[in-house]
């Protein structure tokens, strides 16, 4: 009985991996750009670091060719799932990081305090990056960005 | 294992803001990351979709055409249905008018029009279920329709009808039926003023409907639900039709913004109601969403505008015996009125006590033969626009293709030169023989047809014979009174030379065979990588051929086409065929496919969109995508479908605008989301380095 509950699972989680996979694989020779991988597993519900992708990238990558191939992404992905490796983030933790980043508990950060925070510290975003998150989700006319409700509107239900 | 990448509470308790902050940031960005990587997924999942319906082998065009029809035949959103349901009609045994089953049949559109020559009224059911069918046809025609005269020699127009049917039936009974050896161009102004308009209206649709690549409407100014008010169709219908004209009236309005703009003959000739002005442009009208402007009085509806322009009727008519030249200048145009929301309510009279000036009324009455005016074209000084200004950039957008619309639908052309605002009507503009010269160099063409304006004869040649101005409602050909005219367009232009015929199939040809290349891409690719073992990216022209050969198995000369196929530069006789297959992409049709996805997308929110109100619900959203997955044999589970119409939904406000929904199949550029890829983890991989000199990006 839980063999075959398992089994499903697994081809759930297969079948998962695969789809996603397959969004990214333009050439249709179940290979995609290596650079793809972190958005590709992100997309899978998970929230690894900048490191944890290093190592599973350093497990799958064909030969540093910056291709990787579907043979191993997906063992090494099943595996990820199934031990819920990198596990997402609550979101009271999240609100806790904002609001250590917000000295002065104003609940709310202005887009310059953010800016610095997101591209000088931890794991940095690009120019780019940051631009994106601005735009979308700075309120324009206050010219801040409150967390709270950006916590609330973005943090979507990690069982997909 | 897992210790990097946990995150515990106890590390944001520590004395040390710096070490906690960092840590806090971690958090932001791998949360926020992952939020924009979920995003991204969507949009490649959904686009995939639609991928494959572009590249599944078939025309796009048909693929297209088979997918809309699909869609409006499966499609029944619960508020279409109820409201223009015509299955609930019940149809009297006692009523001896035709009965109409579809699709319709030629000799069903004959009988209508035998029936109503015989005075007799069709049921409301028919006329719904004649109207759900043509407003479905509608949809499929671009705004400005093309026919050329190679298959049959003749082409009929015909100008206003103003519900006068017993010009029409003249017209049919001397000209022929149309058929699809008679094709016909009803150059708009069906309705209004004349006491059949209904009758004319569906005569026309029914003809439509049997030979839709036989007959062309042109909307007039008068295909206008707020014009109609005035001039009396609205009030034909609501009395012809006791119990249902309301719905019939609001079917019609969708209806009639439907209806296309323009028709071009032979590339050379464009039939239009009203005419141009010194900024008509062409290439903008053929763009813009025509059903947005329901009334080219007034512009469309914007979710976020402060104020909007709306027509305003006078009570202040005059009955005039002027002439042509003694036409009032009436107007100075009122100041706006203020915000939306203040006069939402109000009924049309309420503005008349704001208007500064008079509007004059010329109304030429047919029943009521004065022959003090026949000489008099009629003039029709109509409502006043009243425009309000505003910032918003997309909203300058809609004015300028408001205008376009006013100008072709409501203009007049004039003796001098130059364009001045059509001050008489109030709308659109006075056009002279210089503008009509620029606008006929400018876009090639050679004539310009339009009706608009009553005359004598039924019909006038104006700007140096460039301007043919037609009128088919007549005054019964008694003395005093103007004729009908229709036109029949034959060797107006020259034949195409015969170099010009071939190229134009050569075109199709190669855009046809364009996409099945495009469609085997992955089987090519592999094709290629044989030849190219040392994996650089490049072939010889002769390996191309070769490998396209072993692929396509068309029994084609590959080397001879190779000039036409292969348009990316090859240096030294050596293509770069991933190049070759981005450049092949984008030499289809650069315009079509640049669109293609765009019109796609907007046709399906189109045609969920039913009260084109702007919105779709998530409801009905869903319904869509399960019956596109069902279309396409594909597996899209239900929850996948949720997510997308939630995730699609950005504000969170229950509902999807168009915006949003573009947005969810809008794909950011590759080169981009590979350095936000590489982003996320950069820094510290040396190998990362090796991926600079990708020649993909």
């Amino acid at each position: 009985m839980a063999e075959s509950k398992q089994s499903a699972e697994l081809t759930e989680v297969q079948k998962k991996i695969r789809a996603t996979f397959e969004a990214f694989d333009y050439e249709f020779n179940n290979t995609v750009d290596v650079r793809e991988i972190g958005t590709i597993i992100y997309a899978l519900g998970c929230f690894p670091s900048q490191k944890d992708l290093h190592d599973f990238i350093a497990q799958v990558e064909e030969d540093h060719t910056g291709w990787i191939h579907l043979d191993k992404f997906l063992p090494a992905m099943t595996e990820v799932l199934l031990e819920h490796k990198f596990p997402p983030i609550p979101e009271d933790l999240v609100l806790q990081a904002f609001e250590v980043l917000d000295k002065e508990k104003k609940g709310y950060l202005d887009p310059e305090e953010l800016t610095k925070y997101m591209t000088q510290e931890g794991e940095p975003f690009t120019q780019v990056e940051m631009d994106e998150m601005l735009t979308a989700h700075a309120d324009h006319e206050k010219n801040c960005i409150c967390y709270k409700d950006l916590i609330s509107q973005l943090t979507i239900d990690p069982d997909l | 294992m897992t210790s990097a990448s946990k995150v515990d509470l106890m590390d944001f308790i520590l004395p040390d803001h710096q070490t906690s902050a960092l840590k806090a940031a971690v958090l932001i960005q791998r949360w926020y990351r992952q939020y924009v990587a979920r995003t991204e997924m969507r949009r490649r999942y959904t686009w995939h979709i639609f991928q494959s319906i572009e590249y599944s082998g078939e025309q796009a065009q048909i693929k297209l055409y088979n997918f809309l029809g699909y869609l409006m035949d499966n499609f029944t959103p619960s508020k279409i249905s109820s409201y223009f349901c015509y299955q609930n009609i019940e149809v009297p045994e006692i009523y001896s008018g035709p009965h109409l089953t579809f699709p319709l049949t030629v000799e069903q559109a004959m009988g209508l029009v035998e029936a109503f020559r015989m005075k007799k009224q069709l049921h409301s059911r028919y006329v719904l279920q004649l109207l759900l069918e043509t407003w479905k046809l509608l949809r499929m025609f671009p705004n400005i329709n093309r026919i050329s005269t190679c298959h049959s020699k003749e082409i009929t127009i015909c100008g206003d009808l103003h519900g006068q049917l017993e010009d029409l039936l003249l017209i049919f009974y001397k000209n022929g039926m149309p058929s699809l050896e008679k094709p016909y161009v009803f150059n708009g102004d069906f309705v209004d003023r004349g006491k059949d308009s209904i009758e004319i209206l569906l005569i026309l649709f029914s003809f439509l409907l049997v030979y839709p690549s036989d007959v062309y409407l042109n909307r007039g100014n008068h295909e206008d639900h707020i014009v109609n008010l005035r001039y009396g169709f609205t009030k034909e219908v609501l009395t012809k039709y006791k119990m249902h004209g309301k719905r019939i009236v609001k079917l019609l309005q969708k209806i009639f913004s439907w209806l296309p703009l323009a028709t071009v003959i032979d590339q050379k000739v464009l039939v239009l109601h009203g005419g141009i002005s010194d900024t008509t442009d062409l290439s903008l009208l053929a763009r813009l969403d025509r059903h947005k402007y329901v009334s080219a009085l007034r512009p469309p509806k914007k979710r976020l505008m402060s104020s909007v322009g709306t027509s305003i009727d006078s009570d202040d008519e005059i009955w005039s015996n002027s002439r042509f030249n003694q036409r009032r200048t009436s107007l100075t145009y009122p100041k706006p009125l203020g915000e939306r929301d203040s006069f939402q309510n109000r009924s049309l009279q309420d503005f008349s006590d704001r208007l500064k000036a008079n509007v004059v009324e010329n109304e030429l009455e047919p029943q009521s033969r004065r022959p003090s005016i026949f000489n008099s074209v009629t003039t029709r000084s109509e409502k006043e626009i009243t425009l309000s200004v505003s910032s918003d950039s997309a909203y300058s957008d809609t004015m300028e293709e408001w205008k376009q619309i006013l100008d072709l639908l409501w203009s007049d052309p004039m003796t001098p030169d130059g364009c001045i605002p059509n001050e008489v009507r109030g709308g659109g503009c006075y056009w002279g023989p210089d503008v009509t010269e620029d606008f006929l160099n400018k876009h090639n063409l050679q004539l310009i047809i339009r009706s608009h304006e009553c005359k004598q004869d039924g019909y006038e040649f104006c700007h140096n014979r460039k301007v043919l101005t037609l009128f088919s409602a007549s005054n019964y050909y008694d003395v005093g009174s103007n004729r009908g005219a229709y036109y029949q367009a034959s060797n107006l232009t020259r034949e195409l030379s015969v170099r010009q015929s071939i190229g134009r199939t050569e075109r199709s040809a190669l855009k046809v065979l364009r996409e099945q290349l495009f469609a085997h891409r992955s089987d090519l690719i592999c094709a290629f990588k044989k030849f190219d073992s040392n994996k650089t990216g490049l072939v010889s022209l002769s390996e191309w051929a070769n490998a396209v050969e072993s692929v396509m198995h068309l029994n084609l000369p590959w080397r001879m086409l190779r000039y036409q196929l292969v348009t990316c530069k090859t240096s030294d006789g050596v293509i770069n065929y991933y190049e070759w297959f981005n450049q092949l992409h984008i030499d289809q049709s650069l315009l079509e496919t640049l669109y293609r996805h765009r019109s796609t997308l907007e046709t399906i929110f189109r045609i969920v969109d039913t009260d084109n109100s702007g919105f779709i619900t998530i409801e009905d959203f869903r319904q869509t995508w399960k019956l596109l997955s069902i279309y396409l044999k594909m597996e899209i589970t239900d929850e996948a479908i949720c997510d997308l119409a939630i995730a699609i939904d950005s504000n969170q406000d229950g509902s999807i605008d168009i915006d949003e929904f573009m947005e969810a199949f809008r794909l950011t550029d590759k080169k981009s989301r590979l350095e936000r890829g590489r982003s996320m983890f950069m820094g510290t991989a040396p190998d990362l380095t090796k991926l600079e000199g990708d020649p993909n990006i």
